[in-house]
């Protein structure tokens, strides 16, 4: 029997159409790393949030593109003159996934369960100043805080803030279950996870219905894959050098943000010489942010004098503080009693901004006088080595949790650094609430760590996506990990 | 005729590098660890022969000085096997059958059962990435390659005469091992060690392309090819060098082995004739 020529080409056809038809409501999306579970409550991994959060999880506020906090669950709240009583009312009619309904009782469980002894939640720090959370009807939920917290509004919007159910909480990592428009269709571990689009979900529908999260860690098969147009969009895109090719090829769209992600070169303040803060300065006016920023990043990047996101209102340039000025640097040395400065470590986590920026960094030190002996370490080492026995001298690292500056307060982190008048003013600052007061404070609490120079502060870690043309509502800034579906669409 | 053509390519392209390697102590073009961010990725010129890598730095003097620590990394390997391996097959042929070869065989056996770019990840991932571990992950390879061979030419030479003779003349075992064994080997064990050279530049080009060899900013061809990698699409000549340079010092030194053994070995070349 001869094969049915004309059914094989007008399968052939109706298939391509369907492909076509296909790519207009769903998108794949490459990012370089996998999370390990799929609970934004239970794990401090980004990689959950940029799948989750917004997608398969909402909590009480939400987080927008510029970092503006925007009603999500709550429709609306109202706050206590004395800033301890919030009152937040419920949106009507959500469910979750598994077809339950939202209600006050589950906001009561969601917070009770995070602040329990118990929690597996990596942001306890979110939920410590509340003092009682109480359904105080159908869908009104009265939290009482320990203390007036500024704060307490944009704590809410995190992911780790997200409202699960009682029935489905203990399963969410594998099997997740929550009130936003996508739930989990596939998980191939170590490949990619799949998402489609809810048909019960309560809001408006989102033009995708289908999306694909594929996970590429090495930055030259994230480039072959986006130039084969394997996938539609690559967030957080590895490799900077790759940018300008993309810049000019028709085919694509580059969008140039802002992470949340401080890099600096983090100093063990214990460790000698480095406990000098005349050490620690000359380290600082020996770097030239320009040339790392060259190096490491291609260009892209803002330089930062503090710990803070220059794209944040309540941001200070004190970049000032620590120019670039060699001779100055030798003075200091000599000051401190290294005329002939010292040795010490770098240590350098994987990524290229570290290794290059390493490379430069120990150029420029070398040029005062300080010996860097570098050790390229893989994340799991460094996390051992460096994060949790503080077995460094210095290290280049980026931070990229949102408002972080108050790392600089625990005397247990990395850093070794303990100044009780910085914990003072962080103290100060989580009990005031009025905006100007708090600005106030955040640029005394910037000042404070860039004059006593704890780090060298480098560069804004830039947010780089490359997409294909066409492909609209991505977010060009990240202010938490995110990549919100329901925003996308191709025109 | 043609064997002598591969001796000299070999020993020309081998010399080649050997020299770039040793004149690099005294001179580079420029300073290594030179960095000039805003020369970075120039393509090779009258100024930079090779270009400039992703940081500005001169690819040439990169590849000469990548030379040093490439062929001092085989050398102290296969050196550290050869002192090690040689007396462990002529122990173990000395007292053949006999628990001692069984326990050095056996041993051998171990080694060789894993690949040896796992275990020498392990020693660097143990002890710390750098040069000196890498040095000792591939030296370790390199002890049962040289027992092994040792023993079998060994096993040999203790049945033919010269060898009987030495006993009835009343020499020990030690001293007919090496008075009379040793030098009959040794022209096996100079062409194995060459291979062994050649397959040692390699396997450091592979410790240093996962991050496991000489440690920045001491140059290494293995991690500039790794840094290379993303950026072969704008900048290629930053991977061909080092590449390159890797190629024809393995090319050289396989064709040296080859030349050598020819040259050396009087059995086969007169199963050639």
């Amino acid at each position: 029997m001869r094969p049915p020529l004309r059914a094989m080409v007008l399968a052939g056809a109706l298939a391509l159409t369907a492909g076509m038809a296909n790519a207009q409501s769903s998108v794949r999306i490459g990012m370089q790393l996998e999370p390990p579970g799929l609970d934004p409550t239970a794990g401090a991994a980004q990689a959950i949030d940029s799948v989750v959060y917004g997608n398969i999880f909402q909590g009480l506020t939400r987080f927008t593109e510029t970092g503006a906090v925007v009603p999500a669950l709550a429709e609306s709240w109202t706050i206590s003159d004395d800033g301890r009583t919030y009152v937040f009312k419920l949106r009507e009619g959500v469910t979750f996934s598994d077809g339950t309904t939202l209600d006050a009782g589950d906001v009561v469980f969601s917070f009770t369960r995070a602040v329990a002894p118990d929690s597996q939640n990596a942001q306890k720090g979110l939920f410590a100043q509340i003092e009682k959370v109480e359904a105080t009807g159908p869908l009104e939920v009265t939290i009482t805080l320990k203390q007036p917290q500024g704060s307490f509004l944009f704590n809410m919007a995190w992911g780790d803030a997200s409202i699960v159910a009682p029935e489905s909480a203990a399963t969410n990592a594998t099997n997740p279950v929550g009130t936003g428009p996508y739930v989990l269709k596939d998980w191939i571990k170590g490949d990619r996870i799949i998402l489609t689009a809810r048909d019960d979900f309560w809001g408006e529908k989102p033009a995708i219905t289908e999306a694909t999260f594929q996970f590429i860690s090495d930055p030259t098969a994230a480039f072959a894959a986006m130039m084969a147009e394997d996938i539609d969009a690559f967030i957080g895109y590895p490799a900077p050098e790759n940018i300008p090719q993309f810049q000019a090829d028709p085919r694509f769209q580059v969008l140039i943000g802002n992470t949340e992600g401080e890099t600096i070169l983090a100093i063990n303040n214990r460790q000698p010489p480095l406990d000098d803060v005349r050490v620690r300065e000359a380290i600082a006016h020996a770097i030239d942010r320009k040339a790392v920023i060259e190096g490491a990043y291609y260009g892209y990047g803002t330089p930062i004098g503090t710990h803070f996101a220059p794209h944040n209102p309540a941001y200070v340039d004190l970049t000032h503080l620590s120019a670039y000025d060699p001779e100055r640097s030798r003075q200091l040395l000599a000051e401190a009693g290294y005329p002939q400065g010292f040795t010490t470590t770098l240590k350098l986590p994987p990524p290229s901004y570290a290794r290059r920026g390493g490379e430069i960094i120990a150029a420029q030190l070398a040029a005062v006088g300080i010996k860097v002996e570098i050790t390229n370490l893989e994340w799991a080492q460094w996390l051992d080595e460096v994060f949790k026995q503080r077995n460094y001298g210095l290290t280049i690292v980026s931070h990229t949790e949102p408002f972080d500056i108050g790392i600089y307060g625990r005397t247990d982190y990395y850093f070794n650094y303990d100044s009780p008048e910085f914990r003072a003013i962080m103290a100060e600052l989580d009990a005031t609430s009025d905006p100007e007061k708090r600005k106030a404070l955040l640029a005394r609490a910037q000042e404070h760590i860039a004059r006593d120079y704890v780090n060298a502060y480098l560069f804004q870690l830039p947010l780089l996506t490359v997409a294909r043309k066409g492909l609209k509502g991505l977010w060009a800034n990240a202010p938490a990990a995110a990549t919100i579906l329901a925003e996308l669409s191709w025109e | 005729m043609m064997r002598r053509a591969n001796l000299l390519a070999g020993a020309l392209l081998s010399g080649l590098f050997v020299l770039a390697a040793l004149a690099s102590f005294l001179w580079t073009p420029h300073d290594v660890t030179q960095i000039a961010v805003p020369m970075k990725l120039r393509p090779p010129s009258a100024e930079h022969w090779f270009g400039t890598d992703q940081l500005g730095r001169d690819i040439f003097s990169m590849v000469m000085v990548g030379a040093r620590i490439s062929i001092a990394v085989a050398i102290v390997a296969v050196g550290l096997g050869m002192i090690a391996g040689v007396p462990l097959g002529l122990a173990a042929a000395a007292r053949r059958g006999g628990w001692l070869d069984e326990l050095i065989m056996r041993g051998n056996d171990l080694v060789f059962a894993f690949p040896a770019i796992l275990v020498a990840i392990l020693i660097t991932a143990v002890f710390g990435p750098g040069a000196v571990n890498a040095i000792l992950a591939i030296g370790i390879f390199n002890i049962p390659v040289f027992a092994r061979l040792t023993r079998g030419a060994a096993l040999g030479l203790w049945t033919r005469e010269f060898c009987m003779a030495a006993r009835v003349a009343g020499k020990g075992a030690a001293r007919i091992s090496v008075e009379h064994i040793l030098p009959n080997i040794a022209s096996l064990l100079i062409v194995q060690g060459t291979i062994q050279f050649s397959l040692g530049i390699l396997a450091e080009a592979g410790l240093a392309y996962v991050g496991l060899g000489a440690q920045p900013p001491t140059p290494s061809w293995g991690r500039m090819l790794a840094e290379a990698q993303t950026l072969t699409a704008i900048a290629p000549h930053i991977a061909i060098f080092p590449g390159l340079a890797i190629v024809a010092m393995v090319l050289g030194l396989n064709l040296l082995g080859d030349g050598l053994r020819d040259l050396l070995d009087p059995r086969l070349s007169r199963v050639a004739a």
